[in-house]
């Protein structure tokens, strides 16, 4: 049964590298998508547009566009004459973010030594594009720390009363809340589902289309020794698939890895053979290549979605909460970024380790079945 | 025959085509002329489909000249699409359409309106017999139905050449014969009609055929011109007691360019100048006899016909292979019905039929592929649908296409089916250069098995099935689509499997192939018409008009005689 078994396993890896498309496959478009999407798919902003207009005029003025303009978040693109260009500045797209200085800054900021302005607060106005909701949040956020540090600095020179209350933020595990730490790690989750699904979802199907398949039939080998052989080549190109992802997160991204690496791997199997047992379950049900693409795509969109990878799964509603229960994806991502940024525990990746065991053992054990019953 | 008119409708001159290194078509001259059916032979792969869309305007020439009815299909294809009626191997019928929304979506396309498409329906309904299925779907007409929608869809303008691409493969006898007596009409029309085939016993029948092998024309001309050459050449064996002994022994013989078996004869065909073995009969030659003897003088020398022999596992006596009430129904389809048979022991049994007619699902029940929806299938005494994997290992199964790794190597593939039969150490490396030796494949060793002519796939499916030995060999049309040399190369190594006990079943649609075979079962609408020895079969149905019916008039005669269900005699 041994040698049944590993015949077919180096069938399956000569068929899939002896083919050059396929084997480009492994390797072209994963590596292209883990550049893109990690130089792509970011949330930090560098240097956006800034406007400013600057009414007031003096050295404390000048201080703070300063400030803005050297935060790394912004670039002073255009000074603004009067509030009648405000209007177009936004809509034009030519900036994100309208900083109006008015005219009594610097006196405000001195105590306003006379009359009523006694005593008030020196104000600041930012007008942000919210036509880009979430780059205008990330870009007022930027806007406050710039304030903020523009504050303690003025009070420490200048003396003056200090603000009643003000937060001092520490951000654990990604102390500079780069977003790609966040992204990178999810993709190598990601691309390695998408690579060994699609040659998973392939295989069957190509066998049946071909019709070597019922020559396999025909053959004294059992329905779950083709299981075994079709599902040891998606675990041996899938840990070669992830392995690359994460070196060239760690390596090329620096991004920390702080975890257990047998952890990391022992996480990877598990997931890879649940992710396995979708693909073959879709692959022997599927009578073409063609409908096991489609259905493999039917899989990985929501499955990707619905993963915690992009959006955290506490904000979906609860029953999509539920669905999310049999992704695969949604466990190993919690232990990948656990591995990379700190060093997840065992004990708390237990938790997520079984239930990729049982998601495995469940649909390996229907897809067997299948092979037999879907031949006609 | 009629005489030569002036002038052909096409006129075919040095033509030469080529798809990347493969040169489909090697300079042909030839004509073809109205009011002639023209045979257009040879195996898959020879260029008989690349001509005929040539012809049609469908494709470019990459040299040469070409003309149709007097127009250059490479220039001027609107005009040659006016004048030519097309039918492609897979006809573009629309199957969810009925046989009327059919010909009216052709009639659209062709801009067939008003009176004149009234009058052209009604003349291809009466024409194709088609007129009480008007409304029928065309996806649930008969084969031999389809075929003839198809011509009539190609005929809504009446063309003056009219190309068939293999109308008759895999059609039913009798509907064969009604198809070929309709164009037989559109001939005596005055219309050219070019009729693209692979069997043999169609392009005798030709006014003139066009011979082709691998993309050369061997013959262009009336096809006893060469039958002729092959007088005073062929003769037969009559009964010796062990045939496939004496096919072999004559086989081997200096002078025998083919040994044939023939029911319980041998057949005989000599070189030139050569003097027959003593007792043989001189008979009349053939047409294949001829196409035979041209592609001998054409072809490589004879790959080694030694089939790797030892000793095979024994199945024990009686009948080894049995069927008892197997059917299988497909919703309201019932594609096999209540099939009974049994095989004995180094029994060649053949289960001969059109397409559709369930040979393959009777197979794929016999092998344990698909549970039968009643019945029982015992193989070795085994019902391999709830066998132990054990119990697949005493047969060989090759399925109806190729299906072995394109992109594994021949040596790859072997390497592979060896393993999962089992094979370990010395065993297998002996089976696996036994069958690289034994069936001419060490040359290709290393080549992707996708890379194969046709052929040598053949030879390296049979290899795969045969190399663990197996007792009980089910072979699915194992020789569609080859020329007549490799089919009888293919049908010597089975021939020396079954003297070496090895129990074979094989399906096949080519009546003469049918011959070869110890047994015989006729498959017809998913039932088994009759079963027994070829000659028995035929004897049952010698009459005074026919003292020596062949196997394709037992074969009408029995689908007659079961009372057949649609009304499609009335073409």
């Amino acid at each position: 049964m041994g040698s049944r078994i590993l015949a077919l396993v180096i069938k399956e890896f000569l068929a899939v590298w002896r083919d050059p498309k396929s084997r480009f496959v492994l390797i072209g478009p994963p590596l292209i998508q883990l550049l893109v999407f990690s130089y792509a798919a970011n949330y930090d902003i560098i240097e956006a547009p800034l406007a400013v207009l600057d009414l007031d005029g003096g050295p404390a003025a000048h201080r703070l566009i300063d400030d803005f303009d050297h935060s790394g978040g912004f670039r002073v693109a255009r000074h603004l004459d009067g509030e009648k260009d405000i209007a177009p500045a936004i809509d034009s797209r030519a900036v994100s973010l309208v900083l109006v200085v008015p005219a009594d800054f610097s006196r405000r900021l001195n105590g306003g030594s006379s009359g009523v302005e006694a005593g008030k607060p020196a104000v600041v106005q930012v007008i942000a594009d919210g036509r880009a909701s979430n780059s205008a949040q990330v870009l007022i956020g930027y806007a406050s720390t710039i304030l903020t540090r523009f504050n303690g600095e003025w009070l420490a020179a200048h003396g003056g009363k200090p603000v009643p209350a003000a937060i001092i933020t520490t951000n654990w595990f990604n102390p500079n809340l780069v977003s790609r730490w966040f992204i990178v790690p999810g993709l190598v989750a990601v691309l390695t589902l998408v690579v060994v699904m699609v040659v998973v979802a392939l295989s069957v199907a190509r066998e049946r289309e071909l019709g070597t398949f019922e020559q396999l039939l025909v053959t004294p080998l059992r329905p779950f020794e083709i299981m075994v052989g079709k599902t040891v080549p998606g675990v041996v190109i899938g840990l070669g698939e992830a392995t690359l992802a994460a070196a060239i997160a760690h390596f090329g991204f620096g991004i920390p890895f702080l975890g257990s690496l047998p952890l990391f791997y022992g996480a990877l199997v598990l997931y890879l053979l649940a992710v396995i047992a979708f693909g073959l379950m879709i692959s022997s049900l599927a009578h073409t290549q063609q409908q096991a693409i489609l259905g493999a795509f039917l899989f990985i969109v929501p499955a990707i979605i619905l993963s915690g990878f992009a959006t955290p799964i506490e904000n979906m509603p609860d029953w999509v909460q539920w669905l999310t229960h049999v992704n695969p994806i949604r466990y190993f991502l919690i232990v990948v970024r656990g591995t990379f940024l700190k060093d997840l525990p065992l004990a708390d990746a237990v938790h997520e380790l079984w239930p990729m065991a049982i998601i495995a053992a469940v649909n390996l054990s229907l897809a067997a079945w299948l092979f037999r019953r879907r031949l006609y | 025959m009629p005489p030569p008119p002036p002038l052909p409708l096409v006129d075919i001159e040095g033509l030469e085509k080529r798809f990347g290194a493969v040169t489909a078509l090697d300079g042909i001259t030839a004509a073809i002329h109205p009011g002639r059916m023209t045979g257009l032979v040879g195996p898959d792969g020879a260029g008989k489909t690349t001509l005929l869309r040539l012809v049609a305007g469908l494709l470019r020439a990459d040299g040469g000249r070409l003309s149709v009815c007097g127009a250059d299909p490479g220039t001027d294809p609107e005009r040659v699409h006016e004048a030519v009626g097309y039918m492609p191997q897979s006809f573009g019928l629309y199957e969810d359409l009925s046989v009327a929304e059919n010909l009216s979506l052709y009639a659209d396309l062709r801009g067939v309106v008003g009176d004149a498409r009234e009058r052209a329906f009604d003349r291809l309904l009466r024409f194709t017999g088609l007129g009480p299925f008007r409304t029928r779907l065309a996806g649930r007409l008969s084969g031999g139905m389809k075929q003839k929608l198809g011509i009539a869809c190609a005929m809504v303008v009446k063309p003056r050449l009219l190309l068939l691409d293999e109308p008759s493969v895999g059609v039913d006898p009798v509907s064969r014969r009604e198809l070929w007596a309709m164009v037989q009409d559109l001939v005596a029309d005055d219309i050219g009609v070019v009729w693209s085939t692979a069997y043999l016993d169609e392009a005798e029948r030709c006014d003139a055929v066009l011979l082709l092998d691998r993309g050369r024309l061997l013959h262009a001309g009336p096809p006893d011109a060469l039958t002729r050459r092959m007088d005073g050449r062929t003769f037969i064996l009559r009964a010796p007691p062990d045939k496939r002994v004496a096919q072999a022994r004559a086989a081997a013989t200096a002078g025998v360019l083919d040994a044939l078996i023939q029911g319980p004869h041998v057949r005989l065909v000599m070189a030139q100048g050569a003097a027959p073995p003593d007792g043989a009969h001189p008979t009349p030659p053939r047409f294949e006899d001829a196409f035979v003897s041209l592609l001998d003088d054409d072809a490589a020398p004879h790959a080694p016909l030694a089939t790797p022999t030892a000793p095979v596992a024994d199945p024990g006596e009686g009948d080894v292979v049995t069927a008892q009430g197997l059917t299988r129904r497909f919703g309201d389809f019932t594609a096999v019905d209540d099939v009974s048979f049994a095989v004995a022991r180094g029994e060649i049994f053949g289960l001969l039929g059109p397409n559709g007619a369930g040979k393959s699902t009777t197979f794929k029940m016999m092998c344990g592929l698909l549970p039968p929806t009643a019945g029982t299938a015992r193989v070795a005494g085994i019902d391999l649908g709830h066998a132990a994997s054990a119990g697949r290992a005493k047969i060989g199964y090759m399925s109806q296409k190729f299906s072995l790794y394109g992109d594994l190597s021949v040596g790859q593939n072997l390497a592979f089916f060896a393993s999962v039969y089992g094979l370990k150490g010395q065993a297998r490396k002996q089976a696996i250069r036994g069958a690289l030796e034994g069936y001419g494949l060490d040359t290709y060793a290393k080549a992707n098995a996708r890379t194969l002519p046709l052929g040598f796939k053949q030879r390296l499916s049979l290899a795969c099935a045969t190399l663990h030995r197996p007792p009980i060999l089910f072979l699915d049309e194992p020789t569609s689509g080859v020329d007549p040399l490799t089919r009888r190369e293919f049908w010597g190594r089975i021939n020396a499997l079954a003297a070496d006990g090895v129990t074979v079943l094989v399906t096949t649609h080519f009546l003469d192939e049918a011959e070869y075979c110890d047994r015989l079962g006729i498959v017809f609408r998913g039932r088994l018409v009759a079963d027994g020895v070829p000659d028995a079969l035929k004897a049952r149905f010698r009459t005074a008009d026919t003292p020596e019916p062949t196997l394709e008039d037992a074969f009408i005669a029995l689908i007659e005689a079961e009372g057949r269900e649609d009304a499609e005699a009335a073409a």
